[in-house]
């Protein structure tokens, strides 16, 4: 079903795909501040590897991705589950968050956190489930 | 002990390791766990004798009462006795038995997991604890009755039991946590030294029904009886151990257990006696009337439960002292039965007695054996069986209830000897009959003997010694089960009195019906009519109806139309929701509406792309109209300041056009199918969700419930988590395992998306008709639908799945349409109208393969 794009979506996606991604992680690191979160800018990601996808087909995204959308699943939750278990280990109640901060030198704070570490394996399911869906369509169309 | 039920698991665990270099002697190494186990409870019962109660506290779940706390009282210790020392002999028995199965260790595992289940149910002090004992029991019996997965016969045995066993223990898990609830503890030492009447409560009777279905299904009581004699379908060891020893007399432990608390009550007495002689009845009479040595045996075990109901239900102090003596006896000669049996079986090639004979010189010692186990199933003296039956006579005529018990327990006795002749007499006397060569039949190997030369010797023992066993061993069960001390001892000669002249007016008549036992079994053939319309055929009936009813719901539930489910949904959400809405709040109209022009403009967009999706006739026009609403709302969104909210749509709506344009090509031609009626419904039901949805939103804005729980997260977000952003830090921080769990769902949805995609039709569901069908009464198929060559099944799928004659039927159906509305669905559903023939063949594809399997 997929035809190779035109020239515009072509040269597009080469720049955009990038862009979006590096966008996905600001908002995903933003996300305890400002409007983002793992949610969104897995969506986000999901929505550059559809753009690269509608553009050079299937089987290239594959490549691009590395990973196997469904391993990435996987591996998002595996992260999520990861995130519970410092609290269990302080003797606090399940889930609760713990916060690292490190000071960096310039004055910079960078907070390291339980939730951080959630939101990531949020991020990468979210990634993984769409675009594990989005794929398996493409390719049953392809085939 | 805790630690002693922890050792059978382990040895369990251990098995498989052990069997690859050991193979069968795994068997006799694994016996000397529950002998160690034996002599370690043996140490305890001058302990106990003595009126002491060992309790080992160790918690499980504190915050729910819950504990892992095991008592030894007179009781359990009588139990843990049988359990530790049959089980021992049974793993000899089982390693001399299957020896050669490759499924040997499988078996051993779960024999040695049933029998910690076992030691963990009489042991465990805890409502909660002991039903999870409970359960193993009946999962491990399934298991076991299964253990010839090969033989269909074995499998609906073992489901069977296995569904009767766990309905009941459902209505079990009621009536513990009712009765819980109302004595106030799970322990059973505190309940039963509560000092609150439980019978004047209101649940009382609804307690009591629910733990008696419990017991009575375990114990195989009347009505649920029929599957014991089917569970013979297992080998001989498991027979012999679970449903006769140990595990039918769970249900009974447990009535005893509670007998203190709840003996009091005139419901208990009823229910208990009148069930409890009904089935001993039965059971007698059931087992009169076969002629295989294990149903023989398994019948009379039914008798012999009922019997133990019955002296619960009498519930005087002689009666208690017969109960415990009488389960004692009987676990001691129905054991050795059955592995006796198991020999004759193994030795001769047939359990039917009508054909075995003679086999005495070949079988000396099995035949000695017998003899002995029977005269104490008969109630003989010296055995301790006659103790037991007199005790039982004696509470009988103690007794002040019905006369009609009387009648049942004379009958059964009489029944009983002549079983007991039969089982002694048959096989071993007379000319010679057998499968087998008689140079081929030889005795068993010493494993085998010598779990019924003890615990035939230890019948003997006890009967000429009956006083010391009743003073260390049953005396203090029966103080347990009674709830104090009782007055009384254990003798075989009580003088002479009626209890002994109705023994011996018993054995007489036993005996003269064993003269004629060909002959009355002939003329019993009158009564099959009617046995065969007994419970078994209840639960048969009761399995057709679950299916019926399934079939019934999903033909009209689930029947593959989206837009039936969404009705269906949609139509309970607003009947239920409305419901409460008007019927609790008022709406209030007095607000005055000041649209900004912006605001007006969305909403106008929203409801122009709503309509146009609703009218269009293009898929793709519908799609996009979608996508037009959807970034409608989150341009509401983002006006009324929730920009998270505003991604998250313009996000999820993007990626949902994307998939739905994904999908779009695998969808059939755009197409009218729905009247015009159909579209006015539809309508309204769409309307009434609308209104319900409007309705509902105008209530939040006005009726507040609760104190809204933002002022706290507004609050807090930044102080307990560092984050500004309180909609992220509700999903990760306040309700993270809420975001867990949808993340979960999400990697689900995914799956089941791949999954669907990837279909591949041999595993698809539904295309195995056959699975599922084992709680069902086997059909007999018409000749016709009978499929005897890969031709024919061949020449039958090319017949079904005929497109022209699909295709004439789509048609059809379409030119229907146009006629009837109603008819409208079926062109709908046409496809699986089509599919059903397939299926059909389907189901007799697979008939074929389980009758091809058989005989490999």
């Amino acid at each position: 079903m997929m035809k190779p794009g035109t020239i515009i979506l072509y040269t597009a996606a080469r720049f955009l795909v990038p862009l979006q991604l590096l966008f996905s992680v600001f908002l995903l690191l933003r996300g305890h501040n400002e409007p983002g979160g793992g949610f969104i800018a897995g969506l986000v990601a999901a929505g550059a590897f559809t753009l690269y996808l509608f553009t050079f087909g299937a089987a290239v995204t594959r490549d691009l991705m590395r990973v196997d959308p469904r391993n990435l699943i996987g591996i998002g939750l595996f992260i999520g589950m990861l995130s519970v278990f410092p609290a269990v280990l302080q003797g606090q109640p399940f889930l609760t968050a713990q916060w690292w901060p490190i000071m960096l030198p310039g004055g910079t704070e960078i907070k390291l956190s339980t939730p951080l570490i959630f939101d990531i394996g949020v991020y990468l399911t979210v990634v993984g489930a769409t675009m594990t869906m989005v794929i398996a369509l493409t390719e049953a169309e392809e085939r | 002990m805790q630690l002693a039920v922890l050792v059978i698991y382990l040895a369990a665990l251990l098995t498989p390791w052990l069997f690859v270099q050991h193979q069968h002697r795994t068997a006799y190494m694994m016996a000397l766990v529950p002998a160690a186990l034996t002599i370690w409870f043996a140490t305890h019962i001058p302990l106990i004798a003595g009126g002491e109660i060992l309790i080992h506290e160790y918690q499980w779940i504190p915050g729910l009462d819950i504990s892992f706390t095991m008592v030894l009282d007179g009781l359990s210790l009588m139990f843990a006795l049988l359990i530790c020392g049959i089980g021992t002999f049974i793993a000899l028995y089982a390693g001399a038995y299957l020896k050669g199965n490759p499924a040997q260790n499988r078996f051993l595992v779960i024999l040695l997991a049933f029998m910690g289940s076992m030691l963990g149910l009489v042991l465990a002090d805890n409502l909660i604890t002991l039903f999870v004992f409970w359960e193993l029991t009946s999962i491990t019996s399934y298991m076991l009755i299964g253990f010839n997965h090969q033989s269909a016969e074995a499998r609906k045995a073992a489901l069977q039991g296995l569904i009767v066993t766990v309905a009941g223990g459902l209505a079990l898990l009621a009536g513990l946590v009712m009765l819980a609830a109302m004595a106030g503890s799970y322990s059973i030492q505190e309940i039963l030294g509560t000092s609150e009447a439980l019978t004047e409560h209101p649940l009382f009777v609804g307690m009591l029904i629910c733990l008696l279905l419990g017991a009575f299904t375990k114990s195989a009581q009347f009505p649920f009886h029929f599957w014991l004699p089917n569970a013979m379908a297992a080998p001989t060891p498991v027979s012999a151990y679970l449903h006769s020893a140990t595990m039918v007399k769970a249900g009974i432990y447990l009535l005893a257990r509670l007998q203190p608390e709840l003996g009091e009550s005139g419901l208990w007495t009823i229910l208990l006696s009148s069930f409890g002689a009904m089935t001993m009845l039965t059971g007698a009479f059931m087992a009169v009337r076969s002629t295989d040595l294990k149903k023989l045996l398994a019948y009379s075990t039914i008798m012999a439960l009922g019997t133990l109901t019955l002296l619960l239900g009498i519930g005087t102090e002689t009666a208690m002292i017969a109960f415990a003596a009488y389960l004692l006896a009987h676990s001691l000669y129905k054991g050795a039965l059955f592995m006796l049996a198991g020999i004759v079986d193994h030795e001769a090639g047939s359990r039917d007695v009508t054909a075995l004979g003679g086999l005495r010189k070949n079988l000396p010692l099995t035949a000695t054996l017998v003899a002995v186990a029977a005269l104490s199933l008969a109630g003989i003296p010296p055995l301790f069986g006659f103790v037991a039956k007199e005790l039982l006579l004696e509470a009988m005529l103690g007794d002040a209830f019905h006369s009609f018990i009387y009648v049942f327990v004379m009958v059964a006795s009489i029944f009983v000897v002549t079983v007991a002749s039969v089982i002694a007499l048959r096989p071993f006397f007379g000319a010679f009959k057998a499968p087998k060569e008689q140079s081929k039949i030889h005795e068993p190997p010493v494993a085998m003997l010598v779990g019924p030369v003890v615990l035939v010797l230890l019948s003997l023992v006890a009967g000429i010694i009956p006083g010391t066993i009743g003073q260390w061993v049953t005396l203090p069960a029966s103080n347990a089960v009674a709830g104090n001390v009782v007055e009384g001892y254990l003798a075989l000669w009580h003088g002479l009195n009626l209890p002994l002249l109705l023994s011996g007016i018993s054995i007489a008549l036993g005996l003269i019906l064993y003269k004629v036992w060909d002959a009355f079994r002939q003329r019993l053939t009158v009564l099959d009519p009617i046995i065969n319309r007994g419970p078994e055929r209840g639960y048969f009936w009761f399995m057709d109806a679950i299916v019926w009813v399934a079939e019934w719901q999903t033909r009209w539930l689930q029947n593959g139309s989206m837009r039936n489910y969404l009705r269906t949904i949609v139509l309970v959400f607003v009947g239920l929701t409305g419901y409460t809405l008007l019927t609790r709040y008022q709406l209030h109209w007095n607000w005055d509406i000041n649209l900004y022009f912006h605001e007006l403009v969305t909403v106008s967009i929203l409801v122009a792309a709503a309509i146009a999706a609703c009218i269009t006739h293009s898929r793709l026009g519908s799609v996009a109209a979608m996508g037009a609403v959807g970034f409608s709302v989150a341009l509401i969104f983002i006006l009324f300041s929730a920009p998270d909210l505003g991604i998250t749509q313009i996000l999820v709506e993007t990626l949902t056009v994307i998939l739905l344009v994904l999908v779009l090509f695998r969808l059939p031609s755009f197409s009218n199918i729905s009247t015009t009626r159909e579209r006015i419904r539809d309508a309204v039901v769409a309307l009434l969700v609308g209104t319900l949805i409007m309705c509902l939103i105008m209530i939040t804005i006005d009726v507040q419930l609760f104190e809204p729980i933002s002022a706290y997260q507004i609050e807090n977000s930044y102080t307990l988590a560092q984050g500004r952003n309180i909609v992220n830090v509700i999903l990760v921080d306040f309700r993270a395992l809420d975001t867990l769990g949808e993340i979960f769902v999400l990697a689900l949805a995914a799956m089941g998306v791949y999954a669907m995609i990837k279909f591949n039709p041999d595993t698809a569901p539904g295309s195995n008709h056959y699975a599922g069908t084992l709680i069902l009464a086997e059909k007999k198929l018409a000749e016709k639908d009978i499929i005897h060559s890969l031709e024919e099944i061949h020449q039958k799928m090319l017949e079904d799945q005929n497109i022209i004659a699909a295709g004439a039927m789509n048609n059809r159906n379409a030119k229907d349409d146009d006629d009837d509305d109603d008819e409208s669905e079926d062109a709908n559903t046409s496809s699986y109208d089509n599919d059903r023939p397939q299926d059909d063949s389907a189901n007799s594809a697979n008939d074929e393969n389980e009758k091809e399997g058989k005989p490999s």
